[in-house]
């Protein structure tokens, strides 16, 4: 089996209307399991778009993408769910928790739409990854009664409640203070290195970056290069983001 | 996976429980009205037909045919070119000849109890006028069988007629109006003769035109009066299913000849009158409900507007469209069911409390319990009503949801 989970080639989106924008141009790249991969880039260079089309959350307009070695690209809306839901986490800069949900019932939500456990085995997970996320014991708080870091690791836990392959992140310090930034960035890395999940991080923290095993840095939607590593990176106009 | 949505939608409506609940409120009066009305008047209704069913005769066989005597010119030659106009019927004495032979025909009908009656005027004075008095011929025997006179009986039965053959049975109203009590005689001119009766029995039906103007003697009794020995002039049927009369009173004229005229075909404008009064019924309350719908349409479309982000994230997760809209028409399904379970009950409480009023109709001389129809269909149908109003207000704000595009949501935030 290889281990590329995802496969972009030529992959494009383009807005159409009375002036065409692309927002992603050709880009072709592969991702392989226990990666951590940041993509960098000033901002509007369509670092989110690429990240929406790579968790099927938009469809792209040109190019193929293999998640997993199945084209995605014909899948039906239901089928791309489906897939969302067993293969795909997502992370974003806020922590987008159903705000009527504890946070135990907020990371039980995947596992009840997938369905593949008793409602029991979902607790006992969701307590687990509560836990390994260093939050045991806050698994009855309302999204409203944590701080931001910890709604945050709360977020990722429900990302990693199906067990996922791929792990997206958009900007998932961007909100936090420094503190809190540390913890999740050690979360998202260990997630890589030490859960052994493709992991794909949009930032703009250079630090964040620089501990990546590898940048793609776009501008303007184009990639300009898959294999970027932080010194080289400081070189580049990260800094106009 | 149908728990979660579940659960979602109760989530949702418990965070907005004042809307929720003034939706519901809606739903709660229009269900309460549409079963108290409806149930009041399904019950006046079914206490009409019940009345019109029990008081009147199920199949009258009359002593005339619906269509004149073929002439034999047009049944020497069936088919030919024979058209006979104008021919006047043939005078004859009136009444149903050989009646116990016809009797004996509908007695062989299962479910069936027939009786003869011959009927006619006869007049009573009163204060020097003639009032007329429709006097109603019957085997004594037989008379419960078929009306329902001696349940309305306040003195006197109606077999006395049976061991007085100059006995007669009147109203209170004429009872009154003569200033007669029971034993009592009264002079009656009927066919140019004038006969002294004793009145062996008093009635009471409530309807006044019927208690100032029905009578009844024996048969024998009527037969000598209009001076028509050995004839009837109609048989009055009762069945054990009233609803089968119209099929049998067709099998009835097909063998005998006779006219036979069912309740239902005798009262076909009351049945009209009845259904208009039903669908008009039904579109008022129904309004009411419609009215109750547009606040569940405000709160489930004001849940989807605030919680487009919430709905993104769920999409984002890898809940279907479809899981979206059911969780917005679960909440429409949750409110109808809480609005129904409620208006249920608040129009239960309504039912009761109207049947215990009591109201003197017009053209009646007691006050009467308003008929409450109390069968499961009106709780049935008040709440399937409730709760399709509650699902057709949800179906649009929950397509609308189920659309949401979460890349741009998402993004936007």
């Amino acid at each position: 089996m290889s281990d590329v989970v995802l496969k972009a080639e030529n992959l494009s989106r383009r807005l159409e209307g009375e002036v065409p924008v692309t927002l992603v141009d050709r880009a072709s790249f592969e991702i392989r399991l226990g990666e951590f991969v940041a993509v960098t880039g000033p901002s509007g260079s369509g670092k989110s778009s690429l990240l929406y089309l790579l968790g099927l959350l938009d469809s792209p307009t040109g190019g193929r993408l293999f998640l997993n070695g199945i084209e995605t690209s014909s899948l039906r809306d239901d089928r791309l769910a489906d897939v969302r839901l067993a293969e795909i986490g997502f992370v974003f800069q806020f922590h987008f928790l159903l705000p009527e949900f504890t946070a135990l019932e907020n990371v039980m939500l995947p596992m009840q739409r997938l369905g593949r456990l008793s409602r029991r085995a979902m607790r006992d997970r969701a307590a687990q990854l509560l836990d390994d996320l260093g939050l045991g014991g806050q698994g009855m708080k309302l999204p409203r009664q944590l701080s931001g870091g910890q709604a945050q690791r709360v977020a990722i836990a429900r990302a990693l409640a199906n067990d996922p392959l791929l792990v997206l992140a958009d900007e998932p310090t961007g909100n936090l203070d420094t503190l809190a930034s540390d913890t999740v960035r050690t979360i998202v890395r260990d997630l890589a290195h030490q859960r052994n999940r493709a992991v794909v991080v949009v930032t703009h923290d250079q630090e964040f970056a620089a501990s990546a095993d590898r940048s793609i840095v776009i501008v303007d939607g184009r990639i300009q290069d898959t294999d970027a590593h932080l010194p080289h990176l400081a070189a580049l106009a990260i800094a106009g983001a | 996976m149908n728990n979660v949505v579940a659960t979602i939608a109760a989530k949702h409506l418990v965070a907005r429980r004042r809307q929720s609940l003034v939706s519901v409120l809606g739903i709660v009066l229009g269900v309460g009205f549409f079963l108290a009305i409806s149930a009041l008047m399904r019950g006046s209704e079914t206490d009409f037909i019940a009345r019109l069913v029990d008081n009147s005769p199920h199949i009258t066989v009359e002593d005339e045919f619906r269509q004149p005597h073929a002439q034999p010119a047009e049944t020497a030659f069936p088919g030919g070119a024979v058209e006979v106009r104008s021919a006047k019927p043939e005078t004859e004495t009136r009444g149903i000849r050989g009646y116990d032979h016809v009797l004996d025909l509908l007695r062989a009908i299962p479910g069936t109890r027939a009786s003869p009656v011959l009927t006619g005027q006869a007049l009573v004075n009163i204060a020097g006028e003639d009032v007329g008095v429709t006097l109603n011929g019957m085997i004594p025997s037989q008379v419960s069988d078929v009306t329902t006179i001696s349940q309305y009986m306040t003195a006197g039965t109606v077999e006395d007629l049976d061991s007085n053959s100059n006995g007669i049975i009147i109203g209170d109203g004429l009872a009154r109006k003569l200033s007669l009590a029971i034993g009592q005689t009264m002079s009656l001119s009927a066919d140019q003769q004038v006969r002294t009766l004793q009145v062996v029995g008093i009635f009471h039906t409530g309807r006044a035109n019927y208690d100032e103007g029905q009578a009844f003697v024996s048969l024998k009794r009527a037969q000598a009066l209009f001076d028509r020995p050995n004839r009837v002039n109609s048989i009055i049927v009762k069945l054990s299913d009233p609803y089968q009369a119209q099929t049998v009173a067709d099998t009835i004229e097909k063998s005998v000849g006779y006219k036979s005229v069912s309740w239902q075909e005798a009262t076909e404008d009351l049945m009209t009158t009845l259904t208009i009064r039903n669908i008009i019924m039904y579109t008022v309350v129904s309004a009411v409900l419609v009215v109750a719908a547009f606040g569940i349409y405000n709160v489930i479309s004001t849940v989807v507007l605030e919680k487009q982000r919430d709905i993104a994230i769920l999409k984002s997760i890898g809940f279907h469209a479809r899981d979206i809209q059911r969780i917005f028409l679960m909440e429409g399904l949750l409110l109808g069911l809480a609005g129904s379970v409620l208006g249920l009950t608040l129009g239960a409480l309504m039912m009761l409390a109207l049947s215990t009023l009591k109201f003197r109709y017009p053209g009646s001389s007691d006050p009467m319990p308003l008929p409450i129809d109390w069968s499961w269909f009106q709780f049935a149908l008040a709440a399937a009503f409730a709760i399709g109003a509650a699902l057709t207000a949800a179906y649009l704000p929950a397509r609308k949801g189920a659309r949401v595009a979460p890349a741009e949501i998402l993004r936007g935030s």
